[in-house]
């Protein structure tokens, strides 16, 4: 039994170029049968078979959630990033054979919530896209603030705009637009529910001014993918598989443990879910801890490590796997 | 496959039986000659044919009583089924997920018929025959949780999933091992987990809220539990402890092959597509010990388990007053012989 997620055997159904960095994907089960339901808000991890090489990238899944036709994912390319989304932008076409994981969520809303007050910036657009449907079959209140850069790169701003003109709010960049957070935080009516998806530094800023506005901490949610950060090489030893491995620059410890044939449990790979957790059992060197999940004491302890994102210098690093 | 569906009784006369080929497809929960707390989850996948692990929802010939049990208690207490305002999705998810299921497992005893969102299903055993709308609560007779757990053996807990913890905020209990919905509504996985003794101390309920946060479409768990139960009461509630609780003084050396019972629950848990939310079904199997003992290693194991069980962990579990009577009674079936390792009959 994989360590990670139930897999499904897709084919790609479509691709559509959706504006100059972004493209949209649509898997169908290869089968013929219907795809599993899920919940706003989730993601699948996509397997890419790239060279010799197996990429498992998490993406939200932005299709309609009571849709079993399909799943459709929307891909940002990245140029200076690892090549996942080049793989998928380049290298993915009509008609290829894939695989994903079933949905797994991690940023799902909160139905007890009166009303949804979500705030996007760029790509992280897509987990409300689904989040938005759901609501709408169950006619759940909710309202949209997206933040984007222009309005060519505006992706799916005019045709959520047109759906829901009174809830959804666009915010151009280059037009000065701002999202004026601190009024639409202290306007809300008791019962709400904040969410908030983007870059690293609107997160901070979301939360830290839901915070400073004295926001109940469960009512705030936010979903932060990080990309494994690149780095220099390392050697690590597998105790428990007797395994003396070798993580590449652009490689991830994580992917270098699995290139090894060793299953190793995961669930988000971007250091938020806890999944991967793993004992240090000796080191000698620098952890660089990149995951949101080690609380700092669990950092400076040199006892555990998230391989999906950390990385290590130094001499010598055994773990317990 | 045919099921021949028992008339019996739960309560009152108790004519709850076991056939003999229930005996030999009874969840016995010991692996091993000892007892001790663990968080034994596995993936809950199709094993063993015949067995209580080969299917999804397991149907067997108490079915069709242990529903009309289910619906008396229900008419007494009907707070034994709940389900907070934001539930309801997650009950057409339990609907969903069982009504496929036992379709697909028991094409015999149960149909489902899909047209977009009309649905149309027959429940063979009960003799209910419903066309429905799905996610219209409008459409059924009762809510949509409460009436599928009318339709399938266990009791129900439904948890909501939020804060890094599990809230148990739905549930359909009627069969439980002296623990209350009506108390427990509302309450997180450490709140309701708070009576159990000696776990918290060895970390379990840390690791095992880990484990359960994490658990993902399409790859169920399961484990099994066990206490023990004098006659065959499925009910036995707080709420009814006046009722039950005397009995346990009706112990006598004569009588204990009879009325004391072996209780085991195979507990399963399923995420649930549309909610997010975690299932948590609780079914409960009983066996008289004169049957169980009919499986020489399980009369044996059996022996050796109750005569060294940890005194707090018997007192939790209720029968420590009566656990002297018990050892005797069942120490006439140990011979001192090795048992094989794992739970089935050799």
């Amino acid at each position: 039994m994989s360590a990670g997620t139930e897999k499904i055997d897709v084919t790609v159904a479509d691709v559509t170029p959706v504006n100059e960095l972004v493209t949209r994907f649509r898997f169908v089960r290869s089968d013929g049968g219907p795809m599993p339901t899920f919940s706003g808000g989730a993601h699948t991890v996509v397997e890419m078979q790239d060279g010799g090489r197996t990429r498992l990238n998490p993406y939200s899944l932005m299709s309609d959630p009571a849709d079993r036709s399909g799943f459709s994912i929307s891909v940002r390319r990245d140029d200076a990033g690892r090549g996942g989304s080049l793989y998928m932008h380049t290298k993915v076409h009509q008609g290829m054979k894939m695989v994903v994981s079933n949905p797994v969520n991690l940023f799902s809303l909160d139905l007890r919530a009166r009303k949804h007050l979500m705030i996007a910036g760029g790509i992280g657009i897509t987990p409300f896209m689904a989040q938005i449907k759901q609501l709408t079959a169950m006619n759940g209140n909710f309202e949209l603030h997206y933040a984007v850069r222009t309005a060519a790169l505006a992706t799916y701003a005019d045709e959520l705009h047109a759906t829901h003109p009174t809830r959804v709010h666009i915010y151009h960049d280059d037009r000065g637009e701002a999202i004026k957070l601190e009024r639409l935080l202290d306007g809300q009516p008791l019962g709400t529910h904040l969410y908030v998806c983007g870059p690293k530094g609107m997160i901070a800023w979301v939360r830290k001014s839901a915070e400073e506005l004295g926001w109940p901490r469960e009512a705030v949610h936010h979903e932060e993918f990080l990309a494994p950060a690149s780095g220099k090489p390392f050697e690590v030893k597998l105790a428990l598989s007797n395994k003396v491995i070798k993580v590449g620059e652009n490689q991830s410890l994580l992917e270098a443990i699995e290139e090894a044939g060793v299953d190793a449990p995961y669930l988000c790979r971007g250091g938020a879910c806890g999944q991967c957790e793993t004992d240090v059992i000796g080191y000698d060197g620098k952890f660089l801890h990149n995951d949101h999940w080690l609380t700092d004491d669990q950092k400076s302890g040199g006892k555990k490590i998230m391989p999906c994102v950390s990385r290590f210098e130094g001499k010598t690093l055994v773990l317990d796997r | 496959m045919t099921i021949n569906f028992n008339d019996e009784t739960f309560y009152g006369d108790f004519t709850f039986r076991n056939s003999p080929k229930a005996v030999q497809r009874f969840p016995f929960p010991f692996p091993e000659d000892s007892y001790m707390y663990s968080v034994n989850l596995e993936p809950h996948k199709s094993y063993r044919p015949g067995s209580v692990y080969e299917r999804t929802f397991d149907v067997d010939e108490h079915y069709v009583a242990e529903m009309k049990d289910r619906a008396r208690v229900l008419a007494d207490d009907p707070l034994r089924c709940q389900s907070l305002p934001h539930m309801t999705l997650a009950g057409w998810d339990l609907v969903e997920l069982i009504m496929t299921a036992k379709a697909e497992e028991y094409p015999d005893l149960f149909e489902l018929h899909r047209d977009g969102d009309r649905w149309r299903w027959i429940n063979r055993p009960l003799g209910i025959d419903d066309t429905f709308t799905f996610l219209d609560e409008t459409t059924l007779p009762y809510g949509p949780m409460e009436y599928i757990t009318r339709q399938t053996q266990g009791d129900f807990a439904i948890l909501d999933q939020r804060d890094d913890n599990l809230w148990m905020d739905a549930g359909m209990v009627t069969t439980q091992a002296d623990w209350s919905l009506d108390f427990d509504i509302g309450m997180n996985f450490f709140e309701w987990h708070a009576p159990v003794p000696k776990a918290h101390e060895m970390g379990v309920f840390v690791r095992a809220l880990k484990f359960l946060l994490n658990i993902q479409q399409g790859a169920p768990a399961r484990r099994l539990n066990w206490t023990m139960t004098i006659n065959p009461l499925l009910d036995t509630s707080p709420e009814n402890y006046h009722k039950w609780g005397a009995m346990k003084q009706e112990l006598t050396a004569e009588n204990v092959g009879r009325m004391m019972h072996l209780r085991v629950e195979l507990q399963t848990l399923f995420r649930l597509p549309r909610s997010n939310a975690l299932v948590f079904p609780i079914r409960c199997y009983l066996i008289r010990l004169e049957d169980l003992v009919t499986v020489p290693k399980w009369g044996r194991r059996f022996h050796r388990v109750i005569r060294d069980l940890p005194v707090e962990l018997a007192t939790y579990k209720g029968f420590v007053n009566n656990r002297p009577k018990i050892v005797e009674w069942l120490s006439k079936y140990d011979d001192g012989a090795p048992t094989s390792p794992g739970i089935w009959p050799d």
